[in-house]
């Protein structure tokens, strides 16, 4: 059916074609260490200044570097789920937070609600503090999606799926033809709905439903079929030699490694100690176990991305961020860490960390 | 290369085997056609030189097919893919990434071949099909022969011995086939590579094959060289159908051999042009059906229809031909009304001088169209656009390319009952059409079991119901059988005798000259030729059908035609 489909439906990818497939932009993974070196950071932030210098580094980078792609395009939708997540957050403080002393901004009543609703209490005083610490903490969250919505922004997901190992091969071709299946559901829908009103008849309710999702199912599952068979008869899965117990026991216990030691990394309050060897042991079992996996197919890569000295100093501004937003309060007094105590949250540390983050722009900038 | 060897093949559901005990061999570099009626099983045949069938299809295989030595029962496709290359129908059903440079390595990247040797197949490849400037596209933006081009190109790369394809040119229009035939033969003559074709339209290949396979509806097949295979076969170009009416031997299958026999056939056939008016007998100019005025349709920036005009007579049939994406579904969508249409106006005059029943809807005067008039006046027509669904399909219908789309109940027989309705017919005419159509559809099967000709009959029952004075087709003779196009044929002529016009879309240039009257081409949104299907199709080399392009001055373009000029003159 692609030669006679009148809908031209604005095409996501069209200004991207003749752009050689992201040459001469950075290895993909070095955008992700990078963003989640900053998203490290900014759980340590001290306030809301501090956050928002480090969000202003992600914000100009994405707009220097970013590819032109679909994903990139997605960066505003980041920024606007960013923002409202600070606005519930208020919003929630205002209307049911815990309300302490300190100056009252707007004198409102406070509406004790009954027992059963567990001594939670409607509206109350607005307090400065009060405000200020529920923004700061809509604001840590709202950081975090936008570190990930950079890494989105900045890499393509597809080639980042490429430069995954290749015992996550077989994922990672799962996730891209996933990827592909929602605009073809939403093509192929359109087509039917176009082509149902020329019976002559406006279906509603029930029925047009009935008679538009049989169709589209029917050419979903002849679709998934053709390719099903393509993939097949073009040598998917061939050396693959199914998974290994060991592996999955790995993979499991890498993963579970990973969650306690970031969980003690990130929280304060944790058992610091424990966290370092948790991830150590999570990250070995995670290599090993994909090095086994990974000598089990035996599939190559076209066109493997390079990674180089830009690469390097990508990551490395990442992982310094990461390193100085963590170890710098740790390691100093008290009286040197800037002042914390501020609620702006003002922070000496956070302006290096946010001119460490603009780095990758200088070597990145998109031609 | 290909051996089968005692091949019984049936489906699990079916009772009657695709194959019944064949044995054939098919030697290396070979460039052989499959051909057969629709359900003969020419795509199953395919599936078991992979091992498709049955590892993937399911189903009861007995015999041995081996290609280059590797038995398909005990090799899955998976492993055959550095042997069998497959391009199926719907190139974009199966690609797998996103970008043309990456499709054409995704097998080598399955095979494990070492990136080096994969750059340098790669590069080898896009020079041999001509892809160098598509390498860095995304593939939902190529045109549907550049697809079908990528898809090749993507099945080679692994360097296959023996390359299966299952209607490669079935969607491309006369050029893009072309391209893409040129692009098969150099690799059957400078690789080597054995090629395995299966296609409905003999016409457009017969003259680069070798070899020929046909498959009886009963399982039995014959495999030979193309001449001896179509001399007796049932389903034959009009190459061979023209041959064979004059009686030469051995039967020519490109039209440089038929040229250089068909002189005498030319000479009879001038002397009988000159003592008997023969050829098409020009069409009484019915009224004017529908008329179009200054048509224009954007999509966003791109411009599909730029200030078209065009009339329909009834009882008329005009074929709109032009290449891939020079608007003929965006044409037939915005005079349906249904589809986009920036600028210009449309009027859908009634089927007996009336202005379509109620004439209350419509007021604006339309400003005098430039051709003359002839009959009822256009301004008195309706803009199908402004009318009610239930209202406009009274008036005008619209097939589109894939019809299945359009059905959504149970049962035949429901479809029916509820296309009555919609049309406001008396019970029992859209079942009584498809009878004529195509006798003994049962009322009780589900549209989703008809065969790709039934189910086009019963689309074109529905939509008749309401007895339309414009019917309008995309592309009805897609996948469709030499037989199925016969009857398509014949029943798009009862329409037109019944006093309809219709305007149907299409690539395949012997169905046009065998039934349209007029032919309008298309380009770039432009009507470039407007005229009598005889002058358009004898004028342009690329649109001629094989019996104009043998016969070469002289005005005949089908068979039919020939053979009715030879009995005029006995």
């Amino acid at each position: 059916m692609p030669s006679a489909d009148p809908v031209t439906t604005p095409r996501l990818d069209q200004s991207v074609e003749e752009r050689p497939a992201g040459r001469g932009s950075p290895h993909p993974v070095s955008w992700w260490i990078w963003a989640i070196g900053i998203a490290v950071a900014t759980t340590r932030s001290p306030g809301i200044v501090s956050t928002v210098i480090l969000l202003a580094a992600l914000v100009a980078v994405v707009w220097l570097c970013h590819e032109h792609s679909a994903f990139s395009r997605a960066f505003p939708a980041y920024l606007a789920l960013a923002t409202a997540v600070v606005i519930v957050r208020v919003v929630f403080y205002v209307l049911v937070g815990i309300k302490t002393g300190g100056d009252v901004l707007v004198p409102l009543p406070r509406i004790p609600l009954p027992d059963w609703a567990g001594g939670i209490a409607l509206l109350g005083p607005v307090t400065a503090s009060g405000l200020l610490a529920a923004a700061s903490a809509g604001l840590a969250l709202a950081a975090l999606l936008v570190c990930f919505g950079s890494a989105v922004a900045l890499t393509n997901p597809q080639r980042t799926l490429r430069s995954l190992p290749a015992s996550l091969h077989l994922l990672g071709t799962s996730a891209v033809i996933a990827m592909t299946l929602a605009p073809q559901l939403v093509e192929s829908w359109q087509r039917v709905r176009r082509a149902q009103a020329l019976r002559g008849r406006s279906l509603r309710g029930r029925r047009a439903v009935a008679a538009t999702t049989l169709p589209v199912l029917e050419d979903a599952l002849e679709r998934s079929i053709a390719l099903a068979a393509s993939m097949d008869s073009r040598g998917y899965a061939r050396v693959h030699k199914g998974s290994s117990r060991t592996v999955l026991a790995l993979m499991l216990g890498a993963l579970v490694g990973a969650a306690l030691g970031t969980y003690a990394l990130l929280d304060g309050s944790g058992p610091r100690w424990l966290a370092f060897p948790l991830l150590a042991a999570g990250a070995t079992a995670a290599i090993t176990g994909s090095i086994i996996a990974s000598r089990r197919i035996a599939t190559t890569t076209y066109r493997p991305d390079t990674w180089g000295a830009r690469e390097s100093l990508i990551a490395g501004c990442g992982v310094a961020v990461a390193v100085l937003a963590v170890a710098v309060p740790a390691i100093l007094p008290p009286p040197l860490r800037g002042a914390a105590a501020d609620v702006g949250g003002w922070s000496l540390t956070f302006i290096v960390c946010g001119a460490l983050a603009i780095v990758p722009a200088l070597v990145a900038v998109r031609r | 290369m290909i051996r089968f060897d005692a091949v019984t093949f049936r489906y699990s559901e079916a009772s009657t085997p695709v194959l019944d005990n064949a044995s054939l061999s098919i030697p290396e570099g070979e460039l052989c056609l499959v051909v057969g009626a629709t359900g003969s099983g020419k795509s199953t045949v395919l599936r078991l030189v992979n091992g498709l069938a049955p590892h993937f299809t399911g189903g009861h295989l007995t015999g041995t097919v081996t290609v280059d030595g590797l038995d398909t029962r005990t090799h899955p496709p998976r492993d055959l893919a550095g042997t069998v290359g497959v391009v199926g129908q719907d190139p974009l059903a199966g690609f797998v990434t996103e970008r043309v440079e990456d499709e054409l390595a995704y097998s080598m990247e399955q095979l494990g071949v070492p990136a080096p040797t994969m750059r340098q197949r790669v590069e080898e490849v896009i020079d041999l099909l001509g892809l160098h400037r598509l390498r860095h596209r995304a593939l939902t933006t190529l045109s549907a022969g550049e697809q079908q081009r990528v898809a090749i190109g993507s099945a080679l790369t692994a360097g296959p011995r023996v390359l299966v394809l299952d209607e490669p040119t079935s969607a491309l229009d006369p050029h893009a086939a072309e391209e893409v035939l040129a692009a098969l033969l150099r690799l059957v003559h400078d690789l080597g590579v054995t090629v395995l074709l299966a296609e409905h339209r003999l016409e457009r290949v017969i003259q680069y094959a070798d070899s020929v396979l046909r498959l009886d509806t009963e399982g039995a097949l014959e495999y030979g060289t193309p001449a001896v295979v179509l001399a007796s076969s049932p389903i034959a170009p009009p190459i061979v159908e023209l041959g064979r009416l004059d009686g030469w031997e051995p039967l020519p299958l490109s039209i440089r051999d038929a040229r250089r026999v068909a002189g005498p056939l030319r000479e009879r056939l001038r002397s009988a042009q000159s003592s008997v008016p023969s050829g098409a007998v020009a069409p009484a100019a019915g009224s004017i059906a529908l008329t179009a005025r200054g048509l224009r349709v954007r999509y966003g920036r791109m411009t599909a229809i730029d200030g078209l005009d065009l009339d329909l007579r009834a009882g008329e049939l005009t074929a709109l031909m032009g290449r891939n994406g020079s608007g003929k579904s965006s044409l037939l969508w915005a005079l349906q009304g249904t589809g986009t249409r920036s600028d210009g106006t449309v009027r859908v005059v009634g089927r007996h001088g009336m202005a379509g029943g109620s004439s209350a809807e419509h007021g604006s005067g339309l400003p005098g169209g430039p051709g003359a008039v002839v009959g009822s006046d256009p301004a008195s027509g309706v803009d199908p656009a402004t009318l009610a669904p239930d209202a406009a399909i009274r008036h005008i219908v619209l097939v589109p390319h894939a019809p299945a789309d359009l059905l959504y109940l149970e049962s035949v027989g429901a479809e029916c009952r509820e296309a009555d309705r919609a049309a406001g017919a008396l019970p029992g005419t859209a079942s009584a059409t498809l009878e004529r159509l195509w006798p003994g559809v049962p009322e009780a099967a589900h549209p989703r079991d008809l065969s790709e000709g039934q189910r086009l009959a019963l689309v074109l029952a529905l939509q008749l119901a309401g007895a339309p004075g414009v019917v309008l087709l995309d592309e009805p003779t897609r996948g469709l059988d030499y037989e199925a196009k016969r009857r398509l044929g014949a029943l798009l002529a009862e329409v037109t005798a019944s006093g309809g016009a219709v305007l149907l879309s299409s690539h395949d240039v012997e169905f046009v000259a065998g039934t349209a009257d007029r032919v309008v081409v298309l380009s770039d949104g432009e009507i470039i030729t407007d005229g009598p299907v005889s002058d358009v199709l004898t004028a342009s080399p690329g649109f001629a059908p094989q019996v104009a392009r043998i016969l070469r001055p002289l005005p005949f373009l089908t068979v039919d035609g020939v053979r009715r000029a030879i009995a005029g003159t006995l």
